[in-house]
This record gives structure tokens, sequence and C-alpha cells, in this order.
């Protein structure tokens, strides 16, 4: 069919992104080999001077000649960046300067060794982290790496020379490589340039080396290596034929599910995964079932676990932890549900017998019920795997006797309660007793101790209560028959007592967590200020991790600053800046516990909402406090995703404010020009042709007429000014020039300066005052007020009749005050109230009136940006009512009844 | 006011206002020099000997408020400046620096002649002249030596600091006094800052004085500048 043939437009997109990202990426060439001394260094050096004979930029950042006279001689000519001396322990070690050649910024930069652990105190601890900045800052890297060095053949290696190399590169890092070349030498060659002296092998490593570069070895690796190669070919054939769509490839998408357990095999179970996963180029997840079981294990062995989903990340996997008690049915349902094709699991290290017998291995169910699904069995030998050995040795359980020595304890009360009834119960009801007693013990002292109780209850039955009593021996055999249905319902019990006591354990620590992040979501959802949010999520991390917390945004240069600086001194220390800086810069964790810049105090999270990254979450543990373990640091990185989404929903909020004020100034600017043209225009018109009629026809008018031109051209002026007034007071709040000076202060003289000024256009009225005695202090920008009481009053007296009075009244309320200005005019029309607040919108409910215009804008403008609110309504009993509030935020300043006494006086 | 007619110095750059002022002041019994920058005008300040300067804040080669400085460096002449609404801080500027008052453009002929009025008798006091101990507006009445207030023929009780606030601006009636002023003379060279100090009492005065303190008649404040003392009930 034709459709099958078109090229799939999501592998179109993967390779434009690929080619997108290379190209504002710098390329990275790995010189690839099968082991030291096949001539990486010198195949690299080579292909530099060829680099620099077109005139490309090449700089050496680091490379270990080893003292070999042929690589040495190659290095001549090139440009060497210095290299960073790091003293480490009394020795002084020489490190790649990643900073150096960040700031040198050369197109093509030399590395050597991508596998190389860096010095303790580097930003980064390994090299391959180096070369993965370098190549984000646009840099092309030639780098060299050998076989055993990639992390899932790792344990391949070691099993077939031995030899367990820790240095080990993530797979991703070859698989990502723009360009891979592989350095190839035939082992009998490589043997002779060993014999020569010309391999390089650290002194204190001889023997092992020595071991290592047997023929056969350096056949497996050669092999190894030119398998890699081959896959990575075939990998890009692949794709480019995907894209071409002269093929289909793949009739349907391979998904491996790997399930790993709480042993040391886990790592190894993943490695195997992660080499399945790559042969059939299947996507790949790495499922951990929780079961309540493990709550009893120590924490080393959970910890194995915890490596496990930690390397999967790493390789690239998805790593996925559900709970459930029975572990076969979790991962089968979680396997049909995701339609994943085939199963990983480990064959089990210890042979549980007893559950072996009765139900089955965890393999043997999950083979048999699989269904359609494969299942790949993989072996999980513990002991090769020392080297993968979490850091903290698994401390042997801890034996608590005394919870035996309390079941025996309650046996023997049994026996004694028993004893009394005895006399008058059925034997059937004394084996009650002793239930209730392995209920008790299970309950209270777990598995173990109810186990015991269960047998020591059997066989005190059988002492005292059986004939022949006081001994063990049963005289009729129907007793055996009882004795075992006895003990089978006393494990029964224990068995399910403990259990649900587990599954009650697990569920209350996963309701613990899910808990924390409930609440944290639930405030989150709540608050909408940006300032309320840093300190719900700064709570929030502090109490469930135990640490100072800082939440760190990125200001509109892409800085971060804290917006609450003075609250934890270590956010201010400058290198810790840097590696806040560096976190938001990349969009990764860095900082103590991981292993970037792990020097650091705190330890940094990214946040990045949906649309970037919008700051950095710091937290510095207790000094005594351990590194997070994966749980934890999973649970911390959730609570910082959904901080940095509400986070994200604050500045987003903030920005559309910004721009809805943008543009109303916009309306506004061009509502303006509008009104100025009429409302300048209509005055102006009258001034200048009654001063021209005055200027040019002044003895030809009698004085009457004369006097009435020269009032006009006065009152016409006065409208003028109060115009040019508004506008500037709204050019002004509208451009922001002016910022609020609030000052705590009486009403009462605002009111009086506003009714001084209105002094002529009150004359003839009478203005009623009410201003309660107990009025507070208010926070206000007297000169503002001042301008929304005269636009008020002004508005007053021009739109109602001569001679009606007018009101201004104050009263307080709940944390604000509310001003009146009332009058007895004819009101407001219908849905003229909220209107004439409104720009400009005046004459178009009532023609007749004149320049309502600027001044009610203004006075909301001032208002609102008080933080009050200002409307309008007619009065039940004739008239309309102005009204305002202004908040009361904060405390007026200390005003003794009586201020410091002044100085004598003259 | 003196039998002569008092000269009066005009610094101002906008050649309309210079008109205008040209032919309203001579009709009121002013004699009118005019400058058109800052430097003329204080040239024709040390030669022409006027005795008010009306100064324009806003002038083309050095700004009033520099005027006022350099004016006052040598001179007690009374200096109203001009203004337009709005930049309060300038107005608080210049007469925190030495000026007498202010006046907002646009303005009228008779704020304008109250306040050169004004200006002239206090120039005059300051010339020997010393203020009569009461001080009478309407029904206000400020016996500063007795230290003794009546309004409408009843006696108030002050506290020390009202009744030193009150003086202050007894001795400064008609004119405006900044916040700043007040509290220096008030509460010392310290306060200068504690506007709220001020508040408090004018708050009380006001109380004491006023029947409307709301609606003062006496006391009334200039938003963003200061304190006046009305003269005329």
């Amino acid at each position: 069919m034709e459709n099958d043939r078109r090229p799939d437009p999501e592998a179109i997109l993967a390779r434009i992104e690929a080619d997108e990202r290379s190209s504002s990426r710098g390329r990275l060439k790995i010189f690839f080999g099968a082991a030291a001394g096949v001539g990486k260094t010198f195949a690299m050096l080579q292909a530099a001077h060829e680099r620099l004979a077109e005139g490309v930029d090449v700089v050496v950042g680091h490379v270990v000649t080893h003292g070999r006279a042929e690589t040495e001689a190659l290095l001549a000519g090139l440009p060497i960046l210095p290299e960073r001396q790091v003293t480490h322990r009394g020795h002084v070690l020489e490190e790649f300067d990643l900073d150096a050649a960040l700031a040198r910024k050369p197109k093509v930069l030399i590395v050597d060794e991508l596998a190389h652990t860096n010095a303790p105190g580097s930003r980064h601890a390994r090299r391959h982290q180096d070369v993965e900045e370098l190549l984000r800052a646009g840099i092309d890297v030639y780098t060299t790496l050998n076989v055993q060095h990639i992390e899932s053949l790792n344990d391949l290696v070691a099993q077939i020379t031995g030899v367990t190399v820790r240095e080990t590169v993530p797979d991703s890092v070859l698989e990502t490589a723009d360009d891979v070349a592989l350095v190839d030498l035939p082992p009998d060659e490589l043997l002779a340039r060993l014999r020569e002296g010309k391999v390089y092998i650290p002194e204190q490593a001889e023997r092992a080396m020595a071991n290592f570069f047997r023929k056969g070895n350096l056949i497996a690796l050669r092999e190894m290596s030119l398998r890699c190669t081959a896959d990575r070919v075939d990998a890009q054939m692949q794709v480019y034929r995907k894209a071409e769509g002269s093929e289909r490839t793949w009739p349907i998408t391979e998904k491996i599910l790997v399930c790993i357990s709480p042993s040391p095999s886990a790592v190894r179970v993943v490695r195997a995964g992660r080499r399945l996963a790559r042969r059939l180029r299947a996507e790949w997840t790495v499922l951990f079932v929780e079961q309540p079981r493990h709550v009893a294990l120590g924490e080393a062995d959970r910890e194995y676990a915890t490596q496990g989903l930690r390397l999967a990340e790493q390789l690239g996997a998805e790593a996925i932890t559900i709970s459930g008690h029975d572990a076969t049915e979790e991962v089968l349902s979680f396997a049909r549900a995701r339609n994943f094709s085939r199963i990983v699991v480990g064959k089990p290290a210890r042979f549980w017998w007893l559950r072996e017998l009765f139900v089955g291995s965890f393999v043997e169910r999950l083979a048999r019920r699989s269904g359609d699904i494969d299942v790949f069995i993989v072996h999980g030998d513990a002991k090769e795997d020392d080297a993968a050995r979490p850091a903290i040795p698994p401390p042997k359980p801890a034996v608590d006797w005394s919870g035996y020595a309390w079941a025996a304890g309650t046996v023997a009360a049994c026996s004694v309660i028993a004893g009394v009834m005895a006399r008058h119960f059925e034997l059937s009801n004394l084996i009650m007793v002793y239930l209730l007693g392995v209920v008790i013990s299970a309950t209270r002292w777990g598995r173990g101790p109810s186990l015991l109780s269960a047998l020591l209850g059997v066989a005190a039955f059988d002492f005292f209560f059986v004939p022949p009593f006081l001994t063990f021996a049963v005289s009729d055999y129907q007793y055996v028959v009882t004795f075992l249905v006895m003990a089978a319902v006393a494990v029964t019990i224990s068995t399910l007592t403990v259990r649900f006591k587990e599954q009650a354990e697990v569920a209350r620590q996963r309701e613990r967590r899910t808990g924390a992040l409930y609440s944290l979501s639930r405030e989150l959802a709540s608050t909408r200020s940006l300032d309320a949010m840093i300190a719900a999520i700064r709570r929030h991390v502090e109490e469930a991790f135990e640490g100072r917390t800082a939440v760190l945004l990125a200001g509109e240069d892409g800085r971060l600053a804290t917006r609450d600086a003075a609250a934890h001194p270590f956010v201010q220390d400058p290198k810790e800046t840097a590696v806040a800086q560096w976190v938001h810069e990349h969009a990764e964790a860095a900082g103590r516990g991981t292993s970037t810049l792990a020097g650091a105090e705190a330890l940094y999270l990214p946040l990045v909402g949906s649309r970037g990254p919008v700051g950095v979450l710091a937290l510095r543990p207790e000094p005594d406090r351990r590194p997070l373990n994966t749980d934890q640091m999973h649970l911390l990185e959730t609570f910082a995703n959904q901080a940095a989404l509400a986070l994200e929903r604050a500045l987003l909020a903030r920005e559309a404010h910004r721009s809805r004020l943008a543009a109303e100034g916009e309306n506004l600017r061009n509502a303006l020009l509008a009104a100025v043209s009429h409302d300048l225009r209509t005055p102006l018109a009258a001034i200048s042709g009654a001063a021209s009629s005055l200027a040019f026809s002044e003895d030809r008018l009698p004085p009457p007429a004369r006097r009435e031109l020269v009032l006009t051209i006065h009152e016409e002026a006065e409208r003028m000014t109060r115009l040019a007034n508004n506008l500037l007071d709204m050019g002004r709040l509208q451009s922001r020039s002016v910022a609020l000076r609030r000052e705590w202060q009486p009403l009462e003289e605002v009111f009086g300066a506003a009714l001084q000024e209105l002094d002529l256009q009150l004359r003839d009225r009478e203005v009623v005052l009410r201003l309660p005695a107990d009025l507070p202090q208010v926070p206000i920008d007297e000169v503002l007020i001042e301008r929304v009481l005269v636009n008020l009053l002004e508005n007053a007296a021009r739109y109602t009749p001569p001679g009606t009075p007018i009101e201004l009244a104050a009263a307080a309320g709940q944390g604000e005050v509310r001003i009146d200005v009332l009058d007895r005019g004819p009101g407001l029309l219908p849905g003229e109230e909220s209107r004439i607040f409104e720009k400009f919108v005046r004459g178009e409910t009532a023609p007749s009136r004149r320049g309502i215009g600027l001044g009610l804008a203004v006075a909301r403008s001032i208002v609102e940006a008080h933080g009050g609110r200002i409307w309008a309504e007619n009065r039940p009993d004739g008239g309309a009512a102005f009204r305002f509030t202004l908040p009361l935020k904060g405390e007026p300043p200390e005003s003794p009844s009586e201020p410091p006494e002044p100085e004598p006086g003259p | 006011m003196s039998d002569v007619a008092p000269t009066v110095l005009l610094i101002e750059d906008d050649p309309q206002i210079r008109r205008f002022l040209r032919a309203t002041l001579p009709a009121h019994g002013f004699r009118l020099i005019e400058a058109e920058a800052g430097e003329r005008g204080l040239v024709e300040a040390a030669t022409r000997n006027p005795e008010v300067v009306l100064l324009d804040l806003g002038l083309p080669d050095i700004d009033g408020l520099e005027v006022t400085r350099r004016l006052r460096e040598w001179s007690a002449v009374p200096i109203v400046v001009l203004s337009a609404r709005g930049l309060e801080r300038d107005k608080v500027a210049a007469l925190d620096a030495g000026a007498d008052d202010y006046l907002t453009k646009p303005f009228g002929v008779e704020e304008l002649l109250a306040r050169l009025r004004v200006a002239l008798r206090h120039a005059s006091r300051a010339g020997g002249d010393v203020p009569g101990p009461v001080f009478a507006a309407g029904g206000l009445e400020v016996d500063l030596a007795a230290r003794r207030v009546r309004t409408a023929g009843q006696e108030v009780h002050l506290t020390p600091t009202e009744f030193r606030l009150l003086a202050v601006l007894v001795k400064h009636a008609g004119k405006v006094v900044t916040q700043r002023q007040l509290l220096v003379e008030v509460w010392g060279p310290g306060a200068a800052g504690n506007a709220h100090y001020l508040r408090v009492q004018m708050h009380g005065l006001r109380h004491k004085l006023e029947k409307t303190p709301a609606r003062p008649r006496y006391l009334i404040t200039e938003p963003g500048v200061g304190y006046r003392l009305r003269e005329e009930g």
C-alpha cells in the first residue's frame, strides 16, 4: 500500500531535530577502540592536524601522551589550553580546564579519555559531563573511548576479562555521538606493541593489566567494539531508511519491561534489559514492585532497587515504582495495560523453599500466567556483582529477640487462662484462646514471634490439655488432626495479620508522600501571589526534607535572584549562586548529592515549567543528613515540578496583567487623541472667536457685549485648564512616572484642601460634611487623592442644579475607608453607573452635558492605584452617589499623642 | 505698602506671560522689570534692587532653584516662584531653598496680587518693623507674647507644641510654610523627616481652632507642599 511507504512524519521530525540540534550543538566525534594502545589518541591528533590544515580553529584541551614519542610529536603545532592544577590529598593533579575551554570557545576541542573521573572539587564528577557542556556551548569535541567503559557492556567485559572497570560512560553518549571512528588494531599487533613498551600501563595495575592483555581477551574486546560500531551503523541506516520511507522496518514497536527486586542482581538485570532493548531497538521500562515485605528489609537492601532504578534512568529507560502485594499480578497487569511484548526478570538468587513449594516462585508464576508475553530470565548471581554493591553494606536484620520472649510469654498466659477455663469449657474453646494469643503476637511483634507462638501454642495445648496430660504423647490419634488444623489456622492467621500490618505500613508511607504533595498542590492552587507561593513551597519542602530551602527566580535578564534573601544566608554565597545559575541555564539538577558540582552546600533543582525554566529550587539539607535516596529525590523532583508549574502560572498571570495594562495604555492613547481634538477645539474656538472680535472690532462693540466676550474667554480658558490638568494627571498615572508617595494621614486635611480649591464652584451650595471623629489615618498620596475629591466634587457641582446640597462623607469599614460624594441632582441614567468611569464616554448618554471626559477616569486610575474601588450609583431617595474605598494596609507610624518636646522657645 | 510703586522683577522666559503681566501689574500700582533668563535675572536683581521677585522655575539657562539659591546668598528680597501644577517637589525644593511663596500656573490676577502683597508686607517687617504681638484674622486671635489664643472670643487651651506650631504659622501669616520648615522650626533639625508629627499636631490644632476642621478657615493645607495660615478671615 502506498501509505506504508510514505515517510513516517515522526521519523522525519526526529531527523530534522537531530540535524537542528547538531547545528546549534557542537558535534561529538569519538575515536573508539577495543583497548588501550590501539592508537586512538594518535588517530585523534592526526585528525586534529587535518582540520587545522583546513584552517579550522582547533585547540587541545587535554591529551595524555603517556610519554609516547609518536604521540608527543603530533602534539607539536597544535594550540594547547593550559591545564588546571588541582591539589588533592597532597598530590597536584592536572585536570582539564572546562571554564578556560568555554571561554576560549574554539571550533574544535580535543579532549582525551572520555571516561575519566574528574578530581574532587571539579564542576562535574565525570569528564563526559564536561564534554556535554562543551557540546551545548556549540563546541565540536574530539575524544577517545574504550569499549570496556561503556555502561551496558560493563559486566560483560568484567565476565570476559575478570577485570572490573569502574569508570563507565552512559551508552547514550556513544549513541548520540555524531561520529564514531573505530580505531582498530589486530590483537597480535597490539600485543607486539605492548611488548615493545608502547602501551602505557600504570605501575600499580601492572599485574591486573597483564592479565587483561591476553590474546583471548583482546579478541573478545575487539569483537565487542566492532559489534558496537556495527550496531551504531545499523541504527543510523535504520533512521535513514525510515525517513526515506524505503521500507517499513518494524511492523510493531517492541516494548520491553524489565522487572527488578531489591537484591544485588537488580543492576545486572537492568543492564541485560538494556542490551536486549538495544538489539531490538525497543522502548524499555524498568519496573519495581514495592511489596509490603520490602518494608521489613534494611535500607541497604532497598538501596539495591533504588540503584537499579537510577541506572535505568541513566541508560535511558523509564523507571517506575508501583506498590502491590502480589508482584506477579502487578507486573502482568502493568505489562498488559501498557502493551509490553517482553518481560525481563532476574533468576532468583535465593530459594524460598516454603513459598515456592506452596505457590511457586515468582518466575514460575510469571511464566505460567504471562500468556502471549515473552518472559526472559537472566541470571542474577549476586557474587560477581560485588562491584555494584551499594556503598552502605546491608546490615544484618537486627533480630529483636524480645519479641520472641513476649510471644512465648503470651503462650504461657494463654495456657494459664486455658487452665482456668478447662474445667468448664470444651477443648475446642481452649484452642480459641491460643489462636487469640497468635493474633496478639502477630499484631505486636511481627512474623517470627507469631509463628513461634503458633507452634508453642500447639505444643502447650498438647502438653497441658490433651490426655495423657503433661506429656507430648497423644492417646487418641484424632488429636493429630486437631493439631495440624490448629497449626495451619495459627500460621494462616499470623501470616494474614502480619501482611495486613505491612500493607498498612506501605500504605502509610505512600500516604505520607502523597499527602505532602497533595497539600502542596492544594495550597499552590489557592495561592495567587508569587510571594505567598514561594513561602508555601519552601514550607512544604522544608517539612518533607528537613533542611533550609530557597526559591530563586530568574529575572528578565536570566539572572537568578531570591525574593526574600534575608531568610537564608547560604543563597547569598557567590559560589552557591554560581551553582544555582548553572542549574538554571542547563535545566539540570546539580550540587550536593549529585554528580555535578557536588561540592556545593545545597542541592539545586531546576524549576522547569511548560514553557521553559522559571527558576531554581535550592535545598540545603541539615549538615548530618545523608544524601537523598532515589525515592526522596523523585519526591523532591515532583515537588519541584509542582512548584514550577505553579510559579509559571503566577508569572504568566503577572505578565498577562502587565500586557493588559499595556493594552489599556494603548486604548487610552487612541481615545485620548479623539478626546483631545474635541475637548481642546471647542474652547479654543470660543476663545479665538471672542478674542478676535475684541482685537479687530473693539470700538464698535457696546460695553456689555465686550464684557460678555471677555467672560467667555475667561471661562473657556478655565475649562481648558481643567482639561489640561486632567490630561496631565492621566498621562502621568498611565505612564507610571508617578510613584505613589503614600503617607499615613487624616482624611480631613485632604478634604479641606479639595474644598478650598473648589471654593468658588461650591460657593452657592450647602456642603454637608460627615467625618466621624474616630476615622483612622489612611495611607494615601495626598496630592492624588485630593485630585479624586476635586474631580468628584466638581462633577457633582457641574451636573446638579445650582443650590442643591452636596454631601461629603467618610466611614471606616473592614480594612478600608469608604468616601462618598453625594448629590441631589437628576441622578444617573440606567447603565451609566459603571460606564462613566471609562475613559471618554462622555456625551453618548447625555449629549447636553459637557466635559465628563477625563475627570472620573482620572479618579478611577488614582483610586485603583491605591488598591481601592470606585463606583457610582443612584441614591434611593434621589440623586447620585459616587463612592470609593481606600485600603488600610500596614500599620500607621507610631504617633505619640505628644511628639517629642520641641526645643525651648526663643 | 510703601508710597512709591513697588518694583517687581519678573524672571520668565515665556513672552506671553511677560506680556500679560506687563499689561496687568502697572495697572495695579507695580513697576515691572523683565528678565528672560536666569543669569540676566540675577544681574537685574543686583543692579535694579527690586522689592519682590517673580521667578519662573523652568528657565532656559539655569533653573529657578539655582537662581533662588544664588539670590539668597546676598539678598533677602522676597521671591515668589511660578510653576505648573504637578511639580510640587520642585516648589518645595524652591521654598526650602529660600523662596517665600509660590503660584501655580495658570493663575488669576487676584491670586497674584494677594501673594505679592503678603510678600511685600513680610519684607517690610523683616526690615525692622516688628509684627504686632497680636495676630487677628476673622474670629482668630493669637497673642504671641501672652501665649494666648482665642476663637470667636473664647479662649482656647493649646499644648506647648501646638502653640509653637501656630506661632510659626503666625510668623509667616499668609505665606505657605513647607512641612520641612515647620518640622525644623518646631521640633528642630532632627525631625525634618517626621511628617506625621506635624499631621498629628495640625489635626489637634484644627480641631481646637476651626469650627469645621475639614473645611478650615485659617489653617489651610497646600497638598504636597505644606500649610498656610490664611489672614483674611
